[in-house]
């Protein structure tokens, strides 16, 4: 409208900008900021599962911070003369009395105490669902089998650390669960009762046990679980993050977004995301409500006493062990001792060893940038299948309890049903998941020979009827520099995808995009040049 | 006990209107009597009505410490009213079961000495009459009505005494000591019952129910006559105060709202586990796949 003089692009100094360069003056950061904020990241959906285990992480330390300003680690016994009236005149420890103030009597406790509780759950459960993604296509193979160990690492460390943090309110769920640690320390053969005198301070449950437990739970492990990430990010950070093939994607390059701005702003709106999910379940369901329970105290025990989920498999395999006793040699092996020290330990140790055992029987020695579907490795597919089966079998026995009463179950046929389960489900989940990985590959091999059906039968003058075969589409890069595998998903409009029909439909396309491998190209929308990086 | 509902009368000569207000019941409950003896087969009815008698009397004696805070010869008569018809109950209800005698069989307990807080548990919580032989009976809609379930009572309690309906007022609700019950609850009731008294399963299909529907008197009266495979708490062993304190601490569990946020069934870990998978983790993949969708690499 108006006829000014064309704008001048002049960078005008804003205080990022001012601070940048006064940081760059003293400590010549630019080039190395500058590298670090042109690398670029590849971008799929499964690539943010692991970033939801650092940022419950991340929540986990801010709420944990708030609970240890009012949580008392103490043994000691006192006399409770809180708010929560059906407790008042109970004797209990310092550590339960808190717990119940931080609950009853501190601003926000109890909201803080169930989004770090929900934090935890979620921690574990990213970590293993992001172990899944790892498994199944082939992340951990050379070179990043350190990475995969130091994953292990971290999974059983935040298995310790909730299981830490679930003991220390010292209520009678939890206090069952540390006697049933003590009673699997006293049950290694020889050194048994030394090691639950020395992680109990004598007799169980000891009289300062708490205070060395807290010591694990708010130093000890999450230190070691903050140098492992960084240990973990590092490495990711330097070996760089693997991909999908696709057009124009190949062992030496990595397509996608550079960290600025895209990939930081899309982690950090997800950050976000997940914090708002922890705050919605801490906000609105009640997680581990201690004041319930009571205090603890060696001579009770209520029926239906869980451990946390990551738990739950060997609360399973324990109720599924028959009471095989051994006794000889001058030393009894209680039935304990298999499901809940020698089960773990066989489990961790090949979790661990994966990657070098597939790399000796495979004889496959090369390095991979490039990640596999899960089809085109049915052997391992299968083999994951095999050992999720074996687990939920575990997982859902040490529920069986809850499950047996919620749908009019006998308990008994649930443990027979989970003993014999145990040892019929993984075969039988090996086999159907080969067979699927197969047949999978049959159907590309199939249409990669004779195109995609079209269902559309014609006659030809002949009398014949055959049907008609659309060859499968070239792959459409999104944009002109680099081109990769993804398909442009047909919209409703025939206008490309930029119609935004929201949420739904877009996590609808998504869902689509993961589950049918060939779609009809269409015209694709307006994109955007961005660089691919070079390894 | 004050008054009785229409129920099938014995003696067909009776007309109906024989069920009356417990003000004239002294000269109808006569008139019966005088009545049955001059039917037929007079012999078996006199020897029966003499024992009916007989155990009458006794359940007169007993309900008279039991209810009379003023004794009088209307509520004795009363008392052999409420016998007499729980008996023709029992009759209709539960004998093809227990036996005509209560006696029971080698498949049904015999219900001599159970006492009135046995009946009334079991009937007013609708284990029985028994749905369908089971494991365990479990609890249903009750099928008799309160003055119903007290005839019925009456009469088993007519047969060979045993535990009282115990008698839980508001005012003993509200006086008694929640911290002590829950003391109590936690050393002789959690461990079948579930810390939060939400029940859990015991051996081959048998199990503690959740005790969210149970009245306090329904809890007090399990004490003391040990339902299924449930212990009995005699008042030697758990006073009356203290059995009204577990009651009183029972319910503050199931009904106390939850500070916390949404219950889950107050269950704790494994629904919690559930959750955390389904919402938690389902939640952030669908957010993962959505901003997964969003982008146009």
């Amino acid at each position: 409208m108006t006829t000014a003089s064309p704008p001048e692009f002049v960078k005008r100094p804003t205080p990022v900008r001012k601070a940048n360069r006064a940081i760059d003056e003293r400590f010549g950061t630019q080039p190395g900021l500058r590298r670090n904020l042109n690398k670029v990241f590849p971008d799929h959906w499964s690539f943010m599962i692991g970033e939801i285990a650092l940022y419950s992480f991340i929540v986990l330390l801010l709420t944990g911070i708030y609970l240890t300003l009012f949580f008392d680690p103490s043994n000691t016994e006192v006399i409770y003369n809180g708010s929560y009236v059906p407790l008042k005149g109970v004797e209990m420890s310092r550590a339960y009395a808190s717990t119940l103030d931080i609950s009853f009597d501190t601003r926000a406790g109890l909201v803080f105490r169930q989004i770090h509780h929900w934090a935890a759950l979620i921690f574990v459960a990213s970590i293993v669902v992001h172990l899944f993604r790892v498994f199944f296509t082939g992340a951990y193979r050379k070179p990043r089998e350190v990475n995969w160990l130091i994953g292990v690492g971290l999974l059983i460390l935040a298995i310790l650390e909730g299981f830490a943090g679930y003991s220390l309110p010292d209520d009678l769920l939890s206090g069952t669960g540390l006697r049933i640690a003590a009673s699997i320390a006293q049950s290694i053969p020889i050194i048994g009762t030394w090691a639950s005198f020395l992680l109990f301070n004598g007799e169980f449950p000891g009289d300062n046990f708490l205070p060395r437990l807290y010591v694990i739970h708010i130093l000890l492990v999450p230190g070691v679980l903050l140098a492992l990430i960084g240990a973990h990010m590092g490495i990711l950070w330097h070996q760089k993050h693997t991909d999908f093939p696709g057009p124009g994607k190949t062992e030496h390059n990595v397509v996608g977004h550079r960290v600025f701005p895209v990939f930081a702003v899309k982690s950090g709106g997800f950050f976000m995301m997940v914090f708002a999910m922890l705050a919605l379940l801490g906000g609105l369901a009640q997680i581990n409500p201690i004041w319930m329970f009571g205090p603890y105290d060696p001579s009770k025990v209520s029926s239906a006493s869980q451990p946390d989920w990551y738990i739950g498999f060997l609360d399973g395999s324990t109720r599924l062990m028959p009471p095989w006793e051994f006794r000889g040699l001058g030393h009894t092996v209680p039935a304990v001792f298999w499901p809940t020290a020698v089960l773990p330990g066989i489990l961790f140790t090949l979790l661990a060893l994966y990657p070098f055992l597939e790399a000796r029987f495979t004889g496959d020695t090369k390095s991979y940038n490039l990640l596999q579907r899960p089809r085109e490795a049915p052997t391992r597919t299968a083999l994951g299948a095999m050992s999720i089966s074996f687990y939920l079998v575990l997982w859902i026995s040490g529920g069986n309890d809850v499950i047996a009463k919620t749908f009019s179950i006998s308990l008994n046929a649930m443990t027979w049903a989970g003993r014999i389960g145990l040892i019929i489900v993984p075969p039988i989940a090996y086999a159907i998941t080969k067979k699927i990985c197969l047949s999978l590959q049959e159907k590309d091999a199939e249409v990669e020979h004779h195109g995609i059906e079209t269902g559309i039968i014609r006659q030809l003058p002949s009398g014949e009827f055959v049907e008609d075969h659309r060859p499968k589409p070239t792959p459409v890069p999104d944009h002109p520099q680099v081109p990769n595998d993804r398909f442009a998903l047909p919209s409703a409009n025939g206008h490309g995808d930029g119609d935004g029909k929201g949420l739904a439909r877009r996590a609808g396309k998504a869902v689509s995009g993961f589950f049918v491998e060939e779609k009809e190209t269409g015209p694709g929308g307006p994109s955007t040049p961005v660089g691919g990086g070079k390894h | 006990m004050t008054e009785t509902p229409d129920t099938p009368s014995d003696t067909p000569s009776d007309p109906p209107s024989d069920s009356t207000p417990s003000k004239v019941a002294t000269p109808v409950a006569t008139t019966k009597r005088s009545a049955r003896k001059r039917g037929p087969s007079a012999r078996r009815r006199r020897r029966s009505s003499a024992l009916v008698l007989v155990l009458g009397l006794l359940a007169t004696g007993v309900l008279w410490t039991m209810l009379a805070p003023t004794g009088n010869a209307a509520q004795t008569a009363d008392a052999n009213e409420a016998v007499r018809q729980g008996r023709a109950l029992y009759q209709q209800g539960c004998s093809s079961c227990h036996g005509l005698g209560a006696q029971g069989t080698k498949d049904t307990p015999s219900l001599i000495g159970v006492g009135a807080a046995a009946v009334d548990f079991q009937v007013s919580t609708g284990r029985m009459p028994l749905a369908a032989p089971a494991a365990q009976a479990d609890r249903k809609p009750p099928i008799y009505s309160a003055t119903q379930i007290d005839q019925l009572a009456a009469y088993v309690d007519s047969l060979g005494g045993g535990p009282e309906v115990p008698k839980v007022t508001d005012q003993a609700l509200s006086d008694a000591d929640l911290s002590h019950g829950g003391e109590l609850y936690r050393a002789n009731c959690a461990q079948c019952h579930q810390a939060v008294a939400q029940g859990a399963p015991l051996t081959y299909g048998k199990f503690a129910p959740s005790l969210s529907e149970s009245t306090p008197t329904q809890i007090v009266e399990a004490m003391r006559t040990g339902p299924e495979s449930m212990p009995v708490f005699g008042d030697r062993q758990v006073n009356e105060e203290d059995a009204v304190a577990v009651a009183a601490y029972v319910k503050h569990l199931t009904d106390s709202k939850s500070p916390g946020g949404f219950s889950l069934g107050k269950y704790g870990p494994v629904p919690e586990g559930l959750l955390a998978m389904l919402v938690g983790i389902g939640g952030l993949l669908v957010v993962c796949l959505w901003i997964g969708a969003r982008q146009k690499v």
